[in-house]
């Protein structure tokens, strides 16, 4: 996979909610530290200067009033707007820009949902573990958990929401360059809340619309004879009872919707890149990679079937 | 058993383990060390944590890697076969790690996405598993 850019706070995207933080941030901290320098020097001075009379009252009201309450009034009026314009990056952040794209995020033990509704293509698409969002467009997710408290953060693009079951929190993306950004679960949710993670892929415009397009269409029954057999062998491990794959007969709703995990990113949430070998060592292993995972490892595949779906689900992209 | 016999049996098992420990000193151990023509044990290790080897394998030395899908390779410098079934012989094992199926048709190994080079790296690596 491509490589993602540095999960950090510090390393904000551009266009990003991240950006105006950091921003807000490197003026808190230059601020502060040239006003923290300014007054060691007038205190270095103090002590070193020949002693002469001053204007007492100048510096008291200048330097302790006046100062201080322009200063952190400017600082306010900054961080406010800052704010403000954050929690309506939707609506605020483009003038000419259409509705924006709204993305549900459900988080689960320890995996995301991710639901694209009310999209041109008619049939709603669910993946796992990534979200897509095209460049330049404001985009809105909208967080819930059918569990226990989870909480989204990607550093690079915006601040922690929490994910509470019951409720729906909102968190405004935006990224205006292409790139794949990596986040996290940063609230405590159980034994695997550290290999709870997820990626954000910003593509531009038309990738993102060929993307989108690609998920609507259904999986079929494949023709390859190798592929057939994993075919056949996921629905004889019952798979289904807990997956769903669109344009099979497997509608199962307790694990990540499987239609394109092909092409996904990562397996098991961030936890491992997506090829063949990782995906045949999930399905067997897994209580090893992600001991208390609601997956069990499975045993009842032979080699060879094993090595088939793994191969068939590969295939799904 | 009288005080003599037990004094003399002390003596002999003293001369024993001082035999014995004469014998381990001569007795280094020459088993042929396979050779990877081209690898790299030190890129191998890197490859095997890359392509998350470990998600089936326990493998000294490559973090996280305790898989139990597959056999444990620790020591594998010291296995007298690849996969219980072909002599271990570094290019049978480059071409296992690439192709395993081509090979033996029931394992549950896949055919994996390595380039030569990566294999050659990671069969240098194994080898140096004692």
């Amino acid at each position: 996979m491509a490589a993602a850019t540095m999960q950090s706070a510090l390393a904000g995207a551009p266009g990003s909610a991240a950006e105006a933080i950091g921003r807000l941030g490197d003026l808190l901290y230059v601020g502060a530290g040239a006003i923290f320098l300014f007054v060691m020097a007038l205190a270095i001075y103090s002590v070193f200067a020949k002693p002469r009379a001053v204007n007492v009252r100048r510096w008291i009201v200048g330097g302790g009033l006046v100062f201080p309450i322009v200063v952190l009034t400017a600082l306010l009026v900054y961080s406010l707007r800052t704010g403000d314009a954050l929690s309506h990056s939707a609506a605020a952040s483009g003038s000419s820009e259409s509705e924006p794209l709204r993305i549900r995020v459900v988080g689960k033990q320890w995996w995301w949902e991710v639901r694209y509704v009310g999209h041109a293509q008619g049939t709603e698409i669910v993946l796992a573990n990534e979200v897509r969002l095209p460049v330049g467009r404001p985009v809105e997710l909208l967080l819930t958990s059918t569990d226990v408290i989870h909480s989204f953060w990607v550093p690079a693009l915006a601040g922690k929401v929490d994910m509470i079951p019951g409720r729906t929190t909102r968190v405004a993306l935006r990224a205006d360059e292409t790139g794949i950004f990596r986040g996290q679960c940063a609230e405590y949710c159980g034994g695997q809340h550290a290999l709870m993670a997820l990626y954000v892929v910003a593509q531009s415009q038309s990738d993102f619309e060929s993307w989108l397009a690609r998920q609507a269409r259904p999986a079929q029954r494949p023709d390859d004879s190798f592929l057939k057999l994993g075919y056949d062998a996921f629905f004889k491990g019952n798979c289904q009872a807990c997956h769903a794959i669109r344009g099979t007969p497997a509608a199962g709703t307790l694990g990540p919707d499987l239609t394109h995990v092909g092409g996904r990113h990562s397996l098991a949430a961030g936890v491992l890149d997506n090829h063949i070998g990782t995906m045949a060592g999930w399905i067997a292993g897994t209580q090893d990679v992600k001991p208390g995972s609601k997956m069990p490892s499975t045993r009842t595949f032979t080699g060879i079937e094993l090595r088939a779906i793994s191969a068939w689900l590969g295939s799904l992209q | 058993m009288n005080a003599l016999s037990v004094a003399r049996l002390r003596t002999m098992s003293i001369a024993l383990s001082a035999w014995s420990a004469l014998l381990g000193a001569c007795g280094e151990q020459r088993d042929y060390r396979p050779q990877v023509r081209g690898g790299d044990a030190q890129r191998g290790q890197i490859a095997l944590l890359r392509h998350d080897c470990g998600v089936c394998h326990a493998i000294p030395g490559i973090i996280g890697a305790h898989g139990r899908v597959g056999p444990s390779l620790a020591s594998y410098g010291r296995f007298p076969h690849l996969a219980g079934k072909f002599p271990n012989d570094p290019e049978l094992l480059v071409r296992w790690l690439t192709d395993a199926p081509s090979m033996a048709v029931a394992t549950a190994m896949p055919a994996l996405d390595l380039d030569e080079q990566e294999a050659r790296d990671m069969a240098a690596y194994l080898y140096s598993l004692e």
